[in-house]
């Protein structure tokens, strides 16, 4: 069977690549800080040294749109065209290609059909950066065959928090039972608290510190007790009107198990929302 | 109400480099085209296979034309889309990092929670 390696979870924040690869006069303050966060967080993926990397994240209105709009989504590809025009514009970011890996592509469809999740599924698919970014701070060579997996936490009506939850707990157990023998690590990112768009956008930390706290409290204890007592679809607007991004991370959460404690947590307060960084090791546990 | 069709509006011209030009000089001119010619196309159709029923309000199409991004928030537009391809046309204009997106988030600051309704 397949081992899962690693389980990550992080934030995705598009004005990394930006920020680390400025030289000079244009470089933020906040950069060497955040390269010195970001090269340690890449070492605990490379330690778990995978093979194939379950990739979760969330299209930012370029690919899929609301004449068609799934809830959640599975690749299925053997290449994956990444990045868009309008991030390249916004973001600097860097046009990429990766592969794919569709043999558990087409097993986690099938399988996760079979366990009750209707996912839908592309066999032409273009990533955006809420792929990108991770593999750009976490695995810069994009030299690993993804599995990508898309939810909706953009577009309402979205699926209940809990959903996201069930679908991690579905992945990690088929990743388990997956005969093969590749070490697979699992990553999904998502957001704390965080306004785009509205009053509240690019102050001077996240729009809800008191949330994040609790958000990275959460996550770094396996609490999905608390976060799915507290967190609903209405709720998520009071910390930012973008914060229902936080639903991948309850998937993660999912994905990392009930009251697992993260073995690597950090975080960094940044101007316009905290980034958070979680690492788990299922083989050290077994 | 036809908050879709404005994030059509929105969606169509962001990812499209010479329509974020057009619609950054001339916004009246590319709104009226827009709602002529491409309103109605379903995006991954043929032409020929169209819609016919999609139009803007009133004031769906004036707060477009006017570039009146706090007017779309209230009318409920996504505010992603509205954020995107505001800053795509308007943040050069601006010599502080940010400086247009904190500027934006002034203007919207008379909004309080719970903001309006983005569902489509």
């Amino acid at each position: 069977m397949a081992t899962v390696a690693a389980v990550i979870a992080s934030t995705h924040h598009p004005f990394y690549y930006r920020a680390s690869t400025s030289t000079s006069a244009g470089r933020p303050p906040f950069a060497d800080e955040w390269v010195a966060k970001i090269d340690a967080f890449r070492e605990t993926l490379t330690r778990a040294r995978p093979d194939v990397l379950v990739m979760v994240g969330s299209d930012h209105f370029h690919q899929l749109w609301l004449d068609n709009m799934p809830q959640f989504l599975v690749g299925k590809a053997p290449f994956y065209d990444a990045n868009y025009y309008n991030e390249e514009r916004e973001f600097g970011l860097p046009r990429m290609f990766l592969r794919g890996n569709e043999e558990l592509s087409a097993y986690l469809l099938r399988e996760g059909l079979d366990a009750g999740f209707d996912l839908a599924f592309s066999n032409e698919l273009r990533i955006d950066h809420s792929v990108t970014c991770p593999l750009i701070t976490l695995r810069p060579e994009a030299d690993l065959p993804i599995v990508p997996i898309y939810t909706n936490i953009f577009a309402p009506p979205l699926p209940q928090p809990r959903r996201f939850v069930e679908l991690g707990k579905i992945i990690r157990q088929l990743v388990e039972a997956w005969p093969s023998e590749l070490r697979v690590a699992i990553i999904g990112t998502g957001h704390l608290s965080l306004e785009l768009g509205g009053p509240r956008q690019f102050g001077p930390h996240g729009p809800d510190p008191e949330f994040d706290r609790k958000a990275v409290e959460w996550i770094a204890s396996g609490d999905l007790k608390s976060a799915l007592a507290e967190v609903s679809l209405d709720s998520l607007w009071l910390p930012g009107n973008a914060t229902h991004g936080f639903m991948d991370f309850m998937l993660m959460m999912g994905v990392a198990g009930e009251n697992v404690a993260a073995d690597y947590v950090d975080s960094l307060d940044l101007f316009h929302t905290m980034e958070a960084y979680f690492t788990w090791y299922p083989e050290a546990s077994r | 109400m036809s908050k879709y069709l404005v994030n059509k509006f929105l969606f169509t011209v962001d990812r499209d480099p010479e329509l974020v030009e057009r619609y950054r000089a001339d916004p009246g001119g590319t709104v009226d085209w827009w709602e002529a010619e491409r309103a109605n196309v379903i995006l991954n159709l043929p032409t020929g296979e169209r819609s016919t029923w999609l139009t803007f309000t009133e004031e769906e199409r004036q707060a477009l034309a006017t570039h009146d991004y706090p007017k779309l928030f209230e009318l409920g537009a996504h505010n992603f889309l509205t954020l995107t391809l505001f800053i795509a046309m308007f943040e050069r204009d601006y010599d502080e990092p940010l400086g247009f997106q904190l500027e934006y988030a002034r203007r919207l600051s008379h909004f309080a929670l719970p903001y309006p309704d983005i569902s489509t």
